[in-house]
């Protein structure tokens, strides 16, 4: 129990570190779409929210798993899709333009 | 618990792999060359974490599963596809909702999972589902109330009432206990429900006294609150692909927050518990409230007027033009009008480009996101570092829809609310040329010297309007 825990904690620890390296390097310009970027990344409660709707044994544990799918699901798609869309309009500097 | 042998191996294995892809994906995002594949890196980390975890042993039913992906799915695509780049503020605030509330969701059913299964809630996976379900809950409320703020579903203002902080400070301590007695095992079902249903309840609370203008921190902040439930979420469920990407997340929020913060040289708690922009202080001149005069006053000193004839005039014979947009910038969809401005302007041999402070607008970046849409390259948008030093040899300073960020107070007077921030020094450029609807104040509820400035030039009216008129005047010249 407590080995697994340690193990989790290094894994957090080490991601905080990682976590604060990579952010410090991204331009002011690209906040936003960090912003929302981070915003799809943290979806990955979706992979929660199906593991435990997975192995749901009752109604309600039934219908709260699959209003965490969606929700999760929501999270995901939206938000590396609207991600995309911003991206998609920092242009070139002048000259090398074109899509 | 979890599934065992080679599949488990295997499994674990695309964990890994999808929180390197999470990782490069972020990499990706620090430069705008490599910014939308690193997106895309990410997107592809996903999928395969998705895949992975469709084919654990732990999962006994498809069914429900399927429909609540293709369900969530097609809302989340709809929903990035029809918004518009001006509300894009509260389509971040209501995805991360959503992922704040399925952490919270996911925290809840781990916790009657564990009570059938054990009967009681060991203390370590009980602490991690109790902070999973606290912070989950408190984001998703929270962002559904930044989300209505923002949307003007209702107002935007900071609401405050008597004995606010006493009120928050008690509910707090309320849901510290509901969150023992759960650890402790008395209480069982109802004690947790009402644990979440308390944090429900501080999100909303803890968002209301916050303005719209602080909303940039604000949404940063529960980012990273989704985060952290998320990966404490991770520890309950022991996954360690959740852990990593919600801490990802949680770090990258907590630095953006610090970083806007140290943009408006306020403390974070001022942010979230001062209440700033509550309403206009009893200002000094005459209808701050939003009579809208033309011709008011601060201590005596009127505005001057200019008519579109000659500020295009002034526009056109310039050298050097800086513009500063604004959140009013995004509330007229001025932007396109924007840049047809510059390209008119530019073909005149003026040089421009544009001042972005780092809190302009509602959301970090928004007004580098809103200018991109209008197709303005990158290069011409410039941060306050950079672009300070060349206000003194600007011939215009073109304010389109911001205040507070070029209030020349918060250098000098000591009194003003935002003393301290620093500000774009459109104040040094030889003429500054001002669009606004109105005399009201601005978010921070504060007069602004700069449109008594004796170079000021304001003119009034919708700023896509008046830049539309400005480009007729400029091309009639």
């Amino acid at each position: 129990m407590i080995d697994s825990l340690l193990q989790d904690f290094t894994v957090f620890i080490l991601a905080i570190f990682i976590g604060y390296e990579e952010i410090s390097k991204v331009p002011v310009i690209l906040h936003t779409p960090l912003m929302s970027g981070t915003n799809a990344i943290h979806g990955i409660v979706l992979v929660g929210a199906m593991l435990v709707l997975g192995s749901a044994n009752t109604p309600l544990s039934h219908v709260i798993g699959f209003c965490a799918v969606v929700l999760g699901t929501v999270n995901v798609v939206g938000g590396f899709l609207v991600t995309d869309r911003m991206l998609q309009m920092f242009r070139k500097p002048a000259g090398q333009r074109g899509s | 618990m979890t599934t065992a042998g080679p599949l488990a191996t295997a499994i674990h294995a695309a964990y890994l792999l999808a929180a390197v892809l999470f990782i490069l994906g972020i990499r990706g995002l620090s430069s705008p060359k490599t910014a939308r594949s690193g997106n895309l890196i990410a997107a592809v980390g996903m999928l395969i974490a998705v895949i992975a975890t469709l084919v654990d042993r732990q999962i006994l039913s498809y069914t429900w599963i399927l429909a609540g992906v293709v369900l969530g799915g097609a809302i989340g695509t709809i929903a990035a596809r029809t918004v518009t780049m001006t509300a894009m503020p509260q389509m971040v605030a209501l995805f991360n909702g959503s992922g704040g509330g399925a952490a919270a969701l996911v925290s809840s059913l781990e916790y009657r999972h564990l009570i059938a299964e054990m009967g009681t809630l060991p203390i370590d996976s009980g602490v991690s589902i109790l902070l999973g379900a606290l912070i989950g809950a408190i984001s998703f409320s929270g962002s559904v109330v930044a989300f209505g703020k923002l949307q003007g579903i209702f107002t935007e203002r900071a609401i405050t009432y008597p004995l606010q902080k006493v009120v928050n400070g008690l509910l707090t301590a309320t849901i510290l206990v509901l969150g023992g007695m759960t650890l402790a095992g008395s209480g069982g079902m109802p004690v947790f429900i009402a644990f979440v249903g308390g944090a429900l309840l501080l999100g909303v609370l803890a968002v209301i006294p916050i303005g719209g203008g602080d909303m940039p921190v604000v949404i940063s902040l529960l980012n990273s609150f989704t985060g952290l439930a998320t990966a404490a979420t991770g520890f309950a469920l022991h996954n360690v692909v959740l852990i990593i990407s919600g801490t990802l997340v949680g770090a990258s929020g907590t630095l953006l927050t610090i970083l806007m913060c140290k943009a408006m040289n306020r403390p974070i708690t001022n942010v979230l518990f001062g209440a700033f922009g509550a309403g206009a202080p009893a200002a000094a001149g005459a209808g701050a409230g939003g009579s809208g005069g033309r011709g008011a006053t601060l201590a005596g000193q009127s505005v001057r007027d200019v008519s579109v004839e000659d500020a295009a005039t002034i526009l056109a014979y310039a050298q050097s033009v800086i513009v500063v947009p604004g959140y009013g910038l995004a509330v007229a969809q001025a932007q396109h009008a924007v840049r047809e401005l510059a390209d008119i302007l530019k073909a005149r041999g003026v040089h421009v480009e544009y001042a972005i402070h780092p809190v302009a607008g509602r959301m970090p970046g928004h007004m580098n996101v809103l200018l991109a849409e209008a197709n303005v390259p990158y290069e011409e948008l410039k941060d306050l570092d950079e672009v300070n030093s060349d206000f003194e040899r600007a011939d215009v300073a073109l304010v389109v829809g911001a205040n507070d960020v070029v209030n020349p107070a918060a250098r000098t007077d000591t009194q003003s609310p935002i003393y301290g921030m620093p500000i774009l020094d459109a104040d040094k450029s030889k003429h500054i040329l001002i669009l606004k609807r109105s005399m009201k104040p601005g978010f921070a509820g504060i007069e602004n010297e700069l449109f008594y400035d004796p170079k000021a030039m304001m003119l009034f009216g919708d700023a896509k309007d008046s830049i539309t008129k400005l480009v007729a005047a400029v091309k009639n010249l």
